[in-house]
């Protein structure tokens, strides 16, 4: 990975939640949400976290701004990593990045009008003007009609309320956006007008993006790299297109095939992938995916496979990865894995 | 294809519907709708089109204060705007049953699960509860729920989301319904599930035979599901036949504007987005509710209501309702 | 709704002015306009106004005494007849409002200065700090209420502070307790994750978006609690562990009614029916207050 250019980098991040306290009576041991998550944003670079329920994708992004706290692991910006994992020096990261939670109506305090909303974080920075026309200029950049700025948050429609949520974004201009599932709950005749937007902000100000979505159409379209996660493990990363067309792990391919094509004529014989993802409290041994993969072999269960690197960018955790001939060309021929098969 | 059954009596037959709430604020208007028996129809539309009213209406779901007026609305030859509300309760079960969007609050927190599906057969009553609980072993078996003898002892909270969508279905199936109406049952769920919960959905159509209305905003589901779509605008059914002619040949400018937003259809070096600018409005009851924001607009578009045009007329006619397609 | 405003002038600097008086307004309607909401709003409306007014309206001195007219009956100069020191018990029980509301009003508003910062500091501070105010305000609130008055009577000496003094003591722990968990729950909302993303300081937390998301409330628990007090104050007095006995309050008015009670009912009469009022009153207006002002309620009721 080329880490001297990156703009913010997590390497061998962990949260886990901690058990019961020593004198507890009730055994609880600690559960672990993310488990060695090595990712990197370059300056201008929109990278998706994509994963199931459970993968800890949300927990991710909250952590790179310390509302979560990290238990182990590295938070590197600008080259230069944060000395440890307190309010304090969580504070150099939130004056460059700025966080989209998955419901903007609840991001906002209610008792607030959303032209307030929006110059909150100006008003903290306690730096620049206050004036109307900057608020009224915020809201033109995320394209948030002028009016709705009297509102308050809940007068507005799911897509007002992304926009308003941008907006707030944009007032302190930050270099890093990261936002959960930012389209989540819209239709999708507006869902474009908000990945747009994203796309302008990086073209007028080189804000760079971690998007967190387990849309793997949105991910297609407006990602540069991708990063799959099962379980708070990095199963595969790389490049966006790479991935889409020649998925190296055996989930990848798994998560594309489930995703419901839009034409009739190419329908699915079978689900691409059967059962459950594990609970976070009952990992299995081995390589956590060896339960529903369809690939799955011995060495797979026994052995956790490591980061093996397939291009200067493209890395996969697993002892077998798929051959990059097997591409999904356009939707074509389906890959119906033997699990799928044995039932 | 499956679908080519004999035709008989449909399942659901809907004549000019139209239901408004407080009988002011109209949600659907005219509709027209048929559902024959093994078919399944999809309605697409995105948020207030009013398919969830059209859906909860069928079961007679819908608050007090909601008005439903038309020609017809008939469950399995029954015509519900007639009936009164023994017939209706009578219906409710044997001839439709729901599934909801979210699996987690279908089920009542409180008591186990095989409780609640035992509760649900207390129309048999010449059945033991041994009998009851071998059906209901049977049901769980059928939708792919793993160790089903444990899970009538669970409680929904300690059951995953898939799993309890699986539970519902099962429990829609116990009554035997001739119609399973299912509003965005794969919206909460995660993609790998969503894949196995369609691919139940149309096993359980080919083995029980039952028929199902599948309401969606997502047109991946749609394809992957349903033999015939009804594409939803405003309160009004715009668009409408097989899941194939429309796919390939979408007429009404809202159908084709939707496909145009699909993202998985959009080739990947496109990066840019399209988008529907403004905002689904109210129904309106002259006219064509999709005309502000039609880009091929006509003048008489906000004036005449357009009439139902023949795109194919095959043996499963194609409709579209747009005064562009007329001839 | 709000939703019909539209107004970006000058709404923006200053976000929450132009819409809270007209606000108010509807939830005042929505209060007045209920049965028990408008039951509730006249019998406070009345208290408060001749708590205000008592001297000036009382048609004689609450001190007074004339021996003459002792235990007089109602007549039209004494509307309501007098006590055993010939008292006029009418200006008595005006004045005793008077007394009432100020004991409540005052202890009340300090109860609720103390609590906030005390809710909110054990809501969003450290885990050590929260579980040391928990231990103290459960001390407190474990302490019997007449037990704690007696030793405070005996320390400091009966009169008005004493009162005021036990009444805050009784009911910090309570709203305390309701701040703190108001505060907790709001700690891991959006919003306030929001800010802290935003690197807004913690007083720009607490006093900018908790502290206004947690006052509603506070003050709706406070208005129920209003007759509460009045009756705490009235018992108290009635032991003679409130105010002194020469100054008019409603407890004292009790007390004194009770020793003649065989000869006359009417002077426990005039200093109970208005402590009965005075509860109804201000238990049915907070109860309409909540129900305007609680946004679940609201939405419920919308169509």
């Amino acid at each position: 990975m080329t880490a001297g250019t990156a703009l913010i980098e997590a390497n061998n991040l962990s949260v886990s939640v901690p058990g019961s306290g020593r004198w507890s009576l009730a055994r609880k041991p600690p559960v672990d949400i993310l488990i060695d998550v090595s990712v990197a944003v370059r300056p201008g670079e929109i990278v998706c976290m994509v994963g199931e329920s459970g993968s800890g994708k949300t927990t991710f992004g909250r952590s790179l701004l310390g509302l979560v706290k990290p238990s182990a692991g590295q938070i590197v910006l600008d080259g230069t990593p944060l000395p440890d994992f307190t309010q304090r020096s969580f504070r150099r990261i939130r004056r460059e990045a700025s966080m989209l939670f998955q419901e903007p109506v609840t991001s906002f305090d209610p008792r607030q009008r959303i032209g307030s909303i929006i110059a909150e974080p100006r008003r903290i920075a306690g730096s620049g003007s206050l004036r109307n026309e900057d608020i009224v200029e915020l809201a033109r950049k995320a394209d948030l009609a002028e009016p709705l700025l009297s509102h308050f948050p809940h007068a507005l429609s799911g897509g007002q309320a992304r926009r308003a949520a941008v907006a707030r974004s944009l007032s302190v201009v930050p270099r890093l956006i990261v936002a959960d599932e930012p389209t989540a709950g819209l239709d999708v005749s507006v869902q474009g007008g908000v990945l747009n937007l994203f796309l302008d902000i990086r073209e007028e100000f080189q804000t760079a993006f971690l998007l967190i979505t387990h849309n793997l159409s949105i991910a297609r379209h407006v990602s540069d790299r991708i990063v799959i996660l099962y379980l708070g493990r990095v199963l595969e990363s790389g490049p966006a297109r790479e991935i889409f067309r020649a998925p190296r792990h055996p989930y990848t391919r798994a998560l594309l095939d489930s995703e419901p094509v839009p034409d009739p004529t190419k329908r699915r014989t079978a689900p691409p992938v059967i059962g459950e993802v594990p609970s976070l409290t009952a990992r299995p041994s081995g390589c956590e995916f060896h339960t529903r993969c369809g690939f799955v072999q011995d060495r797979c269960r026994h052995e956790r496979p490591v980061q093996s690197t397939i291009s200067a960018d493209h890395q996969v955790a697993c002892h077998f990865p798929l051959s990059p001939r097997l591409t999904v060309v356009d939707q074509g021929p389906r890959l119906v894995p033997r699990a799928a098969n044995r039932k | 294809m499956t679908d080519q059954m004999p035709v008989t009596s449909p399942v659901l037959e809907m004549r000019d519907v139209s239901i408004s709430y407080s009988g002011i604020i109209p949600a659907v208007t005219g509709v027209d709708l048929l559902v024959r028996p093994g078919e399944i129809v999809g309605i697409i539309g995105e948020s207030g089109s009013g398919k969830s009213t059209l859906a909860q209406s069928i079961l007679g779901l819908l608050p007090e204060t909601v008005k439903i007026s038309g020609q017809k609305l008939a469950l399995s030859g029954v015509d519900l705007l007639a009936a009164s509300d023994s017939t209706l309760r009578n219906l409710r079960g044997p001839a439709a049953a729901m599934i909801f969007q979210n699996p987690m609050t279908t089920f009542s927190p409180l008591h186990t699960l095989g409780r609640q599906l035992m509760d649900l057969l207390w129309r048999e009553r010449h059945l033991s509860t041994l009998e009851k609980r071998q059906m209901i072993l049977v049901a769980l078996q059928d939708v792919g729920l793993p160790d089903p003898a444990a899970r009538l002892e669970a409680y929904p909270f300690q059951l995953s989301g898939g799993m309890l969508q699986r539970v519902a279905i099962a429990a829609a199936l116990l009554m035997r319904p001739s119609l399973l109406v299912a509003d965005e049952p794969t919206t909460a769920l995660d993609v790998t599930m969503e894949a196995q919960i369609l691919h139940l959905m149309r096993e359980i159509r080919n083995k029980a035979g039952v028929s199902i209305l599948m309401i969606s905003h997502h047109l991946g589901v749609i394809a992957e599901l349903c033999d015939r779509v009804a594409v939803m605008y405003a309160g009004r059914i715009v668009e409408e036949g097989p899941v194939e002619t429309i796919f390939a040949d979408p007429r009404h400018p809202y159908t084709k504007a939707l496909f145009a937003c699909e993202p998985a259809l959009i080739s990947d070096t496109a990066m840019r987005l399209p988008v529907i600018g403004g905002e689904v409005p109210r129904p309106v009851d002259v006219g064509c509710g999709f005309a502000g924001r039609c880009s091929q607009v006509l003048d008489c578009c906000s004036v005449l209501s357009p009439p139902w045009v023949a795109v194919h007329n095959t043996d499963a006619p194609h409709l579209s309702r747009c005064h562009r397609s007329a001839p | 709704m709000v939703v019909m405003e539209i107004n970006t002038g000058t709404s923006i600097r200053n976000p929450v002015e132009p819409g809270f008086l007209r606000r108010a307004g509807r939830v005042a309607s929505q209060v007045f306009f209920t049965p028990l909401g408008g039951i509730g709003c006249t019998l406070v409306l009345l208290i408060l106004v001749i708590a205000l007014f008592a001297p000036a309206l009382a048609p004689y001195s609450p001190t007074a005494i004339n021996v003459k007219e002792r235990l007089a009956d109602p007549s039209l100069h004494h509307l309501l007849g007098t006590d055993q020191l010939g008292r006029d018990l009418l200006s008595r029980v005006m004045v005793g409002t008077q007394t009432a509301m100020m004991v409540a009003m005052s202890a009340l508003s300090i109860a609720l200065l103390a609590a906030l910062p005390l809710g909110l500091i054990a809501g969003y501070g450290p885990r050590w700090l929260d579980a040391c105010l928990i231990l103290v305000f459960d001390s407190l609130s474990s302490l019997p209420m007449i037990m704690l008055g007696l030793a405070i009577v005996v320390l400091l000496g009966p009169g008005i502070p004493t009162v005021i003094l036990v009444i805050v003591i009784y009911s910090v722990p309570s709203y305390a307790r309701l701040v703190r968990t108001q505060t907790l729950s709001l700690k891991s909302r959006d919003f306030i994750k929001a800010e802290q993303a935003m690197n807004a300081s913690t007083p720009r937390i607490l006093f900018g978006h908790l502290l206004p998301n947690v006052i509603g409330p506070l003050l709706i628990l406070a208005c129920l609690d209003i007759s509460t007090v009045i009756t705490l104050e009235a018992g108290l007095s009635f032991l003679g562990l409130g105010v002194k006995p020469q100054v008019p309050s409603w407890g004292n008015i009790l007390s004194d009614g009770f020793s003649v009670i065989r000869s006359t009912a009417l002077p426990v009469i005039a200093g109970g029916v208005p402590l009965i009022l005075a509860t109804i009153g201000f238990t049915f207006f907070g109860e309409a207050l909540r129900d305007a002002l609680d946004p679940k309620l609201a939405r419920e009721r919308k169509p």
